[in-house]
């Protein structure tokens, strides 16, 4: 079942036409209404009206994160203040949050977007929905939720954490279809099996899976314990929220991107370059309809290849290979993007210490662990235990306060052979290792 | 009338203690006296060293995290009572006591108390007061 059939299987023709003429209205839109932007395009040479096909699109400026966090709060906004009915961000210390802005429109289109994915991913209005992404300021939750209802699903708003109460709710409530990251699938699995209560022989089918990278062993992995068709669902606040890309479970091969709304490409992270169809390049979004905060060119980061053949599915739409890395050194723990940078600030921060850090990365069990070490310096070290332990708790306060993740803090030993040998290396990632 | 602890911090991983022993004997220091708090993955050493900079020298060249700490050493007598008597009259003056550590001199008839206090002027001042014996810092290296 195709949700918006007309949408979803356009003669690709017809659909860059769409682009094109979505494309021109934004440039007009974006260079009238956010100083930003008509700055970049000032600096660039560019005007709204050179954009005459949709190869023009190399004409535009790139934007990245960092301009979202310098026009901080509200600088991008394209509407006046009265027309945003409602704000999402992402974690970050002071000025380093990115703030995004949905006007009416752009949360009625979130939600149909969503709604395809819903169907993309096998489910229907006659299903319930149990939604254990988080609610709040990140978009998972209230993104799903509006998805679901859009679609006429039943949403449980359960949200994450309480996981026994989740368990004990999807065998008493029989929800059709799960949104929450994968690793919390697997451990809702694990924490069944210590109820006696087995997932895999409840009603539940769909599972709708995102917010962090995962494997095809992993995929195999959740379907098997839990049951379930396992599907992969991609998005980013900067750009919408969940469902700017959905596996379809027909051929759970690459993931359509909703090409109506989100101009998508690729490049090379080095040089800017588009990379040919089929080559691995970063991943680089227009948002063709947004109103509240448009992006053009945005970077994601993410590394992908896209592949634009027919879809068994019916869907015309270009598809996305899952996401294997990143062109930055983002971490993604549970679900929560970790910056090494805001780690460093949040140190800088905490009396007393140098930024002298590492950042271990462990998947124990399915959840992932976030170990800090701290370098122990002359000046903060202190001859009491109670001091250091201050110290270490102070560390860990701060990282749930600003980041939303619980890390365990470590202090250690001065390095000195690794930094004598250059760049520090600031990330030890051990989950792709087994 | 105060004594030099060396403070080292130490990860707790096999072979750390061994690294801080060798590199002080290797330096010909002499451990006066020691001890050692640990936590699950941290530890302190503090030490009362022959040679207080040429210790604190060599472990920092190796890469070790060291401190300088102003403890105070007491003599009292190696009879029961001798610490309660001492440590009652600094409860009643409101000082505390952030560690302390003790070793029994070789005559037998005295030990010699470490004591780590928060207000380390005002320790000393009521320790003189009541003629409690300090032993200062270059009497105790050199022992």
């Amino acid at each position: 079942m195709i949700y918006d059939v007309h949408n979803e299987t356009l003669p690709r023709e017809d659909l860059e036409k769409l682009q094109l003429k979505r494309l021109q209205a934004l440039c007009e839109r974006v260079y009238a209404n956010v100083p930003f932007y008509k700055k970049k395009f000032d600096e660039k040479g560019v005007k709204p009206q050179d954009i005459k096909s949709l190869k023009d699109l190399t004409l535009l400026p790139f934007t990245v994160k960092q301009d979202l966090r310098d026009q901080y709060p509200f600088g991008m906004f394209a509407v006046p203040k009265d027309q945003i009915v409602r704000i999402h961000s992402s974690s970050g210390t002071t000025g380093t949050a990115t703030v995004v802005g949905y006007t009416k429109r752009d949360i009625d289109n979130w939600g149909e977007l969503m709604a395809r994915s819903f169907m993309a991913a096998g489910a229907s209005a006659a299903d319930t929905v149990h939604n254990a992404y988080g609610y709040g300021l990140f978009t998972g939750g209230l993104g799903a939720h509006y998805g679901a209802e859009a679609l006429g699903a039943t949403v449980i708003p359960i949200s994450g954490g309480a996981t026994r109460r989740q368990v004990s709710l999807l065998k008493d409530f029989a929800p059709d279809v799960i949104c929450c990251t994968p690793s919390y699938a697997l451990f809702l699995a694990e924490t069944g099996e210590d109820m006696g209560i087995n997932i895999k022989d409840l009603p539940l089918r769909i599972g709708i899976f995102g917010a962090e990278p995962w494997t095809e062993e992993m995929r195999r992995s959740i379907e098997k314990k839990l049951g379930i068709t396992a599907i992969d669902i991609y998005g980013l606040s900067e750009i919408m929220g969940p469902g700017v890309a959905i596996e379809c479970h027909q051929a759970q091969d690459g993931l359509h991107i909703q090409e109506d709304h989100f101009l998508a490409e690729t490049i090379d992270p080095e040089t800017g370059d588009p990379v040919g169809p089929g080559e691995e390049g970063e991943l680089v979004f227009t948002t063709l309809t947004k109103e509240g905060i448009p992006l053009i060119r945005y970077r994601t980061r993410d590394l992908t290849t896209l592949n634009t053949t027919p879809c068994k599915c019916g869907r015309t739409t270009a598809r996305m290979k899952r996401v294997t890395g990143r062109s930055d050194d983002m971490l993604i723990i549970r679900g929560v993007n970790v910056f090494p940078s805001q780690i460093e600030s949040i140190l800088i921060e905490t009396e007393g210490l140098t930024p002298h850090y590492q950042l271990i990365v462990e998947r124990q069990g399915n959840l992932d662990t976030l170990e800090v070490q701290v370098e122990v310096s002359d000046t903060m070290f202190s001859d009491e235990i109670k001091n250091l332990q201050l110290l270490e708790r102070k560390v860990m306060k701060n990282i749930k306060e600003f980041l939303g993740v619980t890390a365990k803090v470590r202090l250690v030993n001065p390095k000195e052979i690794e930094r004598s040998m250059g760049k520090a290396k600031r990330i030890i990632d051990k989950r792709n290792e087994a | 009338m105060k004594v030099d602890q060396l403070s080292i911090f130490l990860e707790n991983r096999a072979g750390r203690l061994a690294e801080v022993t060798r590199i002080l004997s290797e330096a010909g220091v002499n451990i006066r006296a020691l001890s050692l708090a640990d936590t699950s993955d941290f530890g302190i050493l503090r030490l009362i060293v022959s040679d207080f900079d040429t210790a604190k020298a060599k472990l920092k060249d190796n890469g070790f995290t060291v401190g300088r700490t102003s403890v105070v050493a007491v003599k009292v007598s190696d009879d029961p009572g001798g610490l309660h008597n001492i440590l009652t009259m600094l409860q009643n003056a409101g000082i505390n006591v952030e560690y302390m550590y003790a070793f029994v001199q070789q005559s037998g008839d005295s030990a010699v108390l470490i004591l780590r206090f928060d207000r380390t002027e005002q320790g000393i001042e009521l320790l003189q007061k009541n003629n409690i014996e300090i032993i200062p810092g270059d009497t105790l290296y050199s022992m």
